[in-house]
């Protein structure tokens, strides 16, 4: 049924059409939406799940870990500082191997107070062991939503649905919200690979020596490689019983581009309109969206720049001393294979600033007179 | 109590012998009396505490039960998310203990036991207290008595600020049970959870377990000194139901605290004139408690 919803809100609908067992929350803007509409519905019976009104964010993941390891699938919602005060239970969610799904709404990190978009709070994430998708619209939002079930519950690690506050969290868009019949034949309900289970003890996550840790490590590491194919068996899927098509990474009239640039969330629907301006003027300019940003998607992001001269990589996230997140691992990415496009790493709208045409359009201006080339970091639209 | 008159506590054992604790420790005594009382469908969440030591690593265990390591603060959050999936399941016929030492109780972990008790999430929380950050070498916790000495509060640096009440400040939540409980007391302790097993809601257990190397004692002496703690009134056993109604247990000796000083070494810093400060607030602190139970001072 096709509805017109503001991007959280569609999450809410994603979450009570995966049939969540458990949510714990806790209010942060650009965040909140989401789970008050959450608590209405179970408030309301129309959700079948227990809601935790939880202290913190800490806590909030704290009781989707635990809810998580008793067999329920659990959900949560954050933002910026919410998401980095979890930060040491991200580390917990997925070293207990539970597949809890959480939304992050992208706002900048503080100081100064930001309640603005950007992706530090989430990029700062990557090393926690979280599977990440970045989404561009409200329709990727709800699917993904079902997706990271599908797939977290299969490699039994965590999964992050991202995308950018207010931008889409409080935009509204028609979106085709799934039947709950064709979403129960999609998902199945959660079935653990292990949960505490009174009749059958056991520990979790006891202390190891270092005869053991190293394996524990070695097992996620395993999955997490295993993610991008896994994701693609559920986007297989997907594509069956809603007829509607995603992939790890999205190419827009990249086939025979010279030059290619990297974007990811909302700021891929601007430099779509921009790649057309460029072609037609004739200039071979091709696009490549991320959506999997962690494990990120090396062999498709190697296929899709071979060939490519220079590759320009929007990044709405700045690490300090290191420059763009994004950048930074598609250089890793792509370091030790020949017949590598140069890269320009992009820095734009940091804290909610605009990016517009114009400023996707200085980027593309500067990798074609080749200024700033071998530059860490090359920053746009800052004021003097 | 007299010892003609012993509780039928059971022989089950829901714990294995050649478990991690220090030689004299209270803490597997606290767990043991506990698991005696609470039964086998239990499912217990333990933070960062000599407890997760206690526990054994991988791949052993201590406890003949399901046991959740958890991250230092979140004993009570990993705590009710495990019941609210039990929940879902129909699962109302298993007990979901947290079970923290005072640093992950009365420091970093009590804003999620707030939480809880606020929420009232139908858990136990049990707090086995030895008074310090004993896992890591004996720092000063809020838990820490004044005059003790800690490696953090060394010398004549001794703990200069009174132990928290945190019975007071999970009474204040208006939970429906909070309790003290001793290793000096086992009969106590297993008629408590036996209590508190038949209640929903946050239950909460503050036992009084001591530490050897930490307080510096002999480690055949530890029931001694948790004896001479309720017989000094430094550590009352009491109950608080529904944050309003105390019942004190008054101790069959009355010592003073200098009795309960002199057989640990944590103490060996106070003056006399310390000692007289520590016996006028522990004489005050008795009082307030007897008038909260509306008891009268005479025995």
């Amino acid at each position: 049924m096709k509805k017109v919803l503001m991007g959280n809100h569609a999450v809410s609908l994603g979450v009570k059409l995966a049939r969540v067992n458990v949510i714990a929350a806790y209010p942060i803007t650009p965040q909140s939406q989401i789970v008050e509409l959450l608590s209405e519905m179970c408030a309301d019976g129309e959700i079948d799940a227990e809601f935790l009104k939880v202290e913190s964010e800490h806590s909030s993941m704290a009781c989707c870990i635990g809810a998580s390891l008793a067999g329920a699938r659990a959900f949560t919602a954050t933002s910026s500082q919410g998401l980095l005060l979890m930060h040491e239970m991200l580390h917990w969610a997925a070293g207990s191997r539970t597949p809890v799904v959480m939304t992050n709404v992208n706002r900048g990190v503080s100081p100064p107070w930001t309640i603005w978009t950007d992706q530090t709070d989430s990029v700062s994430q990557r090393d926690t062991g979280w599977i990440q998708v970045y989404c561009e619209n409200n329709q990727e939002v709800i699917d993904t939503i079902l997706q990271a079930y599908w797939v977290a519950e299969k490699v039994s690690l965590p999964f992050m649905v991202v995308y950018d506050g207010f931008y889409l969290s409080h935009t509204s868009e028609p979106v085709d919200v799934p039947e709950q019949n064709i979403v129960d034949s999609f998902l199945k309900p959660y079935e653990p690979f292990y949960k505490i289970d009174v009749e059958k003890p056991h520990s979790i996550n006891s202390i190891v020596y270092p005869s053991h840790y190293m394996e524990f490590r070695h097992n996620i590491k395993k999955s997490m490689d295993s993610v991008p194919s896994i994701l693609k068996q559920c986007l297989a899927e997907f594509k069956k019983h809603f007829n509607r098509e995603y992939s790890t990474i999205e190419e827009y009239r990249n086939d025979d581009a010279e030059i290619t640039l990297i974007t990811s969330s909302t700021v891929t629907s601007t430099a779509r309109i921009l790649i057309d301006e460029f072609r037609k003027k004739g200039i071979k300019i091709g696009l490549v969206k991320l959506r999997l940003f962690n494990p990120f998607p090396h062999d498709d992001i190697l296929r899709a720049l071979k060939g490519k001269s220079k590759v320009g990589v929007i990044d709405r996230n700045y690490s300090p001393g290191n420059g763009g997140v994004f950048a930074q691992t598609l250089k890793f990415s792509i370091s030790q294979v020949a017949g590598m496009p140069e890269v320009y790493p992009f820095i734009v709208g940091l804290g909610g600033r605009d990016v517009t045409e114009e400023v996707l359009g200085e980027a593309v201006e500067i990798m074609f007179n080749g200024k700033h080339r071998g530059e860490k970091e090359i920053w746009i639209g800052l004021k003097d | 109590m007299d010892r003609t008159e012993r509780l039928n506590i059971p022989e089950t054992e829901l714990f294995h012998p050649g478990h991690y604790a220090c030689q004299g420790c209270g803490a597997p005594i606290v767990t043991r009396y506990m698991m005696k009382a609470l039964g086998k469908k239990t499912i217990i969440v333990i933070p960062a505490c000599c407890w997760s030591v206690i526990q054994g690593p991988y791949p052993y265990s201590t406890l003949k039960v399901s046991v959740v390591h958890t991250a230092f603060e979140t004993a009570a959050s990993t705590a009710s998310g495990i019941r609210s999936a039990l929940k879902t399941q129909g699962r109302n016929d298993i007990h979901v203990v947290a079970l923290a030492g005072d640093g992950g109780t009365f420091d970093i972990g009590l804003q999620a036991l707030s939480g809880a008790a606020e929420r009232n999430d139908n858990i136990i929380y049990v707090c086995y207290d030895n008074e310090a950050y004993m896992n890591t070498g004996i720092q000063r916790s809020s838990s820490t008595p004044f005059g003790a000495w800690t490696t953090t509060t060394p010398g004549s640096h001794y703990k200069d600020r009174p132990k928290k009440d945190i019975i007071q400040i999970m009474a204040a939540h208006r939970i429906p049970y909070a309790a003290t409980g001793s290793v000096a007391y086992p009969e106590d302790l297993y008629k408590k959870f036996k209590k508190a097993s038949t209640m929903t809601g946050l239950r909460f257990f503050h036992i009084f377990s001591p530490c050897p190397p930490g307080w510096k004692s002999a480690t055949d002496d530890s029931i001694k000194i948790a004896r001479y703690a309720t017989w000094s009134k430094i550590y009352p056993l009491y109950e608080v139901f529904d944050g309003e109604r105390f019942i004190v247990t008054k101790p069959e000796k009355e010592i003073p605290v200098s009795d309960y000083f002199s057989i640990q070494k944590r103490f060996s810093n106070l003056s006399e004139h310390d000692t007289a400060f520590i016996q006028q607030m522990v004489d005050e602190r008795w009082m307030s408690l007897l008038k909260l139970s509306g008891s009268s001072p005479e025995k």
